[in-house]
């Protein structure tokens, strides 16, 4: 990040840096030092907040973690101890399994979702989309809390719709937040709560894409699937690269809605069920700052190694990093 | 590239600064400092000239009761917020407790978080303050619930929570049980045939109720804790037989499929209780404040509850036992302490404010002016029809209450019981494997806490 600012700020010095010789050189480089430091003064406001509320937080947030508190013992260094820890800790195991494996099938799932509807959507202009278009993004304008616990009432197993509906038959109806059902119980929530945002991202990116690319792709004789997806989807995959990201950070520090379900899950979400529920619990429960702290890093580098995988494998498709 | 190095190393220098200034704040000696500013109070002073003491409490008729205290203190006057109800309250005093700032100056405890606040030093030992001169208003088991070693006093208790069954007459009657189960086989037996006969669950082993289900323990003989404060040594018990054995007895009714399942104080499981859903209700003496408070009580399913003392394992020699209840203590941030002190031992005291807790049911109090008095004893419960609830059963069994050891270890010891509980819940293990767990999780973290953990 820092190395981006640096190339942002130093561009415009090195394209308008004159070729001159002689004294003349030598003014000019005054002249570029002045500028230089008008760039820096450009970027100083982002830089300060970004200083203050994310590195520094960040810097904070590690010294702690190379401590250990115990109730009685008081504060000690312990260097990686916590860190050690951490990773053969069976409850972030746990959770660190539970999360890349809901990302490994709520990824491909929503990105499916959000692409159909994006396609769908941008080849029938009628006025029926534009409606429908914001009807499929408005659950994205709902807060994740409030989404959270409207999805509580409809899951509850006493008053909800699922139940009435199977009262109907006679039969009692499954309990979406049980043990077996969680994973598709939150799944579902996170989907109907993201897919409206993805297909956005992608809707954007379709509507980008140069309109005489499908004449001549017609006049190829190509049909409208094959304009799909021999055309559209390639042309907007760095659009999907990154909502990929951005769905792989967000499922792997997933906290909101299972944290929220906690209450009306009858004990199926524990304590440590993701890993940053985990850290939440060890900081603001137990009093555990410092372990808390050495799990949100720990969490960090699992993210960043899967990230890094991935980015890894689709540094041909990507662009959008590069 | 000078360029950048230059202002790497100025913004590394900044940094330098920011994380002293931080590092300033967390490594500060003691527990001191400044409770917040009083500024948003959400009560209004009657003698605003008069020094000011904060306090976070959450009783219902809380804004009643610092009304009243602020109309009978010329000297001090509080300022009272309600920051949150149990666990929420708990979380924000632990932050504050972590951040060496932030606390009231006097705060709502329930007895069994006070040893995990007193070992950080945050609370104030206000026996040196004048809280045993009213130590003869409690009984010997609510005295020891806010006493440490040493005679110290880290809490003024206000109210408790005597074990009693709530059960619902309308159902006892329809499944022919004329007297309610006075011993947990019994119960077990009533609960069989009421489920035979096609009724309803007979009660509901929740597992977000750890307190509760600790009482049960304790009431078989169970001692989950010996703790010394000075030396820091604990004993841990948690899967002694008798704790064991009441983990079985309900892992048994959840496995007949005779007790719900259901955790307690969520909305689903209060319209259970109203449609009628469970016949018994295990629980404490301010549940029915609560349950009136959620509803209950009102249209189908008022007039038809009734309550009758504890079931017990041996009823030739029965035990009592206690969840919940609450005491006022003073916190080590506290600017006045002396003053914080009197309020703390003068806050819900006055006749008044008890007054207005008890004949709403939203506190069963302690002190034995009140337990005594026979307006108390002879109120005609309105929740339980008319049933003088007080006299019969909960004031007997508040008196046979011996008081219970609890241990700095509370927040991750519930969160253990709770998960292994659920997991009996889903059917998945035993009540003897659930404790045998409890416990090997619990010595863990007493060691690594620091504590010397004794076999």
């Amino acid at each position: 990040m820092a190395n981006a600012d640096a190339a942002l700020a130093s561009k415009p010095v090195r394209t308008t840096g004159p070729s001159g010789a002689g004294s003349y050189k030598k003014r000019s480089k005054l002249r570029e030092q002045r500028r230089g430091r008008v760039g820096w003064l450009f970027i100083a406001p982002f830089a300060v907040v970004f200083v203050v509320f994310l590195v520094a937080p960040l810097l904070y947030a590690f010294y702690l973690s190379l401590y250990s508190k115990g109730l009685a013992t008081g504060t000690t260094f312990t260097g990686i101890d916590n860190y050690v820890k951490a990773f053969q800790d069976p409850s972030f195991q746990k959770g660190v399994g539970f999360v890349i494996s809901f990302a490994v099938v709520l990824i491909p799932v929503q990105m499916i979702i959000s692409l159909a509807i994006a396609l769908v959507l941008d080849a029938i202009t009628t006025m029926f989309t534009r409606f429908a278009r914001l009807m499929i993004f408005l659950p994205y304008a709902v807060p994740a809390v409030i989404g959270a616990l409207m999805w509580g009432f409809l899951y509850s197993p006493t008053f909800g719709p699922l139940q009435q509906i199977f009262s109907l038959v006679g039969a009692s109806a499954p309990f979406p937040l049980s043990p077996d059902n969680v994973f598709f119980g939150l799944m579902n929530v996170v989907t109907w709560q993201w897919a409206g945002y993805y297909m956005i991202i992608i809707y954007a990116a379709l509507r980008g894409i140069d309109p005489t690319i499908y004449e001549a792709a017609k006049i190829d004789g190509a049909n409208s699937w094959q304009v799909a997806f021999r055309i559209k989807v390639p042309l907007v995959s760095s659009a999907l690269v990154l909502i990929l990201v951005f769905a792989l950070i967000g499922t792997l520090q997933f906290f909101t809605e299972p944290k929220i379900l906690t209450l009306v899950s009858n004990g199926t979400i524990t304590p440590d069920f993701t890993p940053n529920i985990y850290a939440y619990n060890q900081a603001f429960s137990y009093s555990n700052f410092n372990y808390a702290s050495a799990l949100s890093f720990a969490l960090g580098i699992v993210v960043f190694i899967c990230v890094y995988i991935f980015l890894f494998f689709t540094r041909k498709r990507g662009g959008f990093l590069s | 590239m000078k360029r950048n190095a230059l202002v790497a190393s100025i913004a590394a220098i900044a940094l330098a600064g920011l994380l002293a200034a931080c590092s300033g704040g967390g490594s500060g000696t003691d527990a001191k400092g400044t409770s917040p500013k009083l500024t948003s109070c959400s009560n209004k002073y009657v003698y605003p000239k008069a020094p000011q003491v904060s306090v976070w409490g959450w009783y219902p008729n809380m804004k009643l009761v610092v009304d009243n205290f602020n109309k009978l203190h010329k000297d001090v006057q509080i300022c009272w917020n309600n920051v949150g109800q149990g666990g929420d309250e708990y979380t924000k005093v632990q932050t504050a407790i972590s951040a060496k700032k932030g606390l009231p100056d006097v705060v709502m405890l329930e007895a069994d978080h006070l040893a995990t606040y007193e070992i950080q030093g945050a609370l104030v030992d206000i026996s040196k303050y004048g809280a045993n001169k009213v130590k003869g208003n409690f009984s010997e088991g609510a005295w020891n619930d806010v006493s440490g070693a040493g005679g110290a006093v880290y809490a003024a208790p206000v109210d408790g929570g005597p074990l009693a069954m709530i059960y619902r007459t309308d159902v006892f009657k329809k499944y022919g049980i004329t007297t309610p189960p006075t011993t947990w086989d019994e119960y077990a037996a009533d609960a069989k045939k009421v489920k035979d006969a096609g009724g309803p669950l007979f009660g509901d082993f929740g597992a977000n109720v750890p307190a509760l289900t600790m009482a049960l323990q304790i009431q078989k003989g169970a001692n989950p804790f010996t703790y010394d404060a000075a030396k820091k040594t604990i004993k841990i018990n948690l899967n002694d037989q008798p704790s064991k054995d009441v983990l079985d007895y309900w892992a048994g009714l959840v496995k007949d499929k005779l007790v719900g399942t259901a955790d307690q104080f969520t909305t689903d499981y209060i319209s259970g209780v109203v449609s009628g859903k469970y016949a018994t209700y295990v629980s404490a003496a301010w549940a029915p404040g609560y349950l009136t408070g959620a509803g209950v009580g009102k249209g189908s399913s008022s007039g038809v509850w009734a309550v009758a003392p504890l079931p017990q394992w041996d009823a030739s020699s029965p035990v009592q036992t206690n969840w919940g209840g609450s005491a006022f203590a003073v916190t080590s941030q506290a600017t006045d302490k002396k003053l914080a002190a009197e309020v703390a031992l003068g806050i819900y005291a006055d006749p008044a404010s008890l007054k207005d807790g008890w004949t709403n049911q939203v506190i069963f109090p302690l002190n034995q002016s009140i337990l005594k008095s026979s307006a108390f004893l002879d109120n005609k419960s309105a929740f339980f029809s008319g049933q003088t609830a007080n006299k019969d059963v909960y004031v007997p069994a508040e008196n046979a209450y011996k008081g219970i050891n609890y241990s700095p270890l509370t927040v991750y010891f519930y969160a253990q019981l709770q998960a292994q509980s659920a997991l009996i819940n889903q059917g998945k293990i035993t009540g003897s494997q659930a404790a045998d767990a409890v416990q090997a999780s619990l010595e863990k973290y007493a060691q690594s806490q620091g504590f010397t953990v004794q076999k």
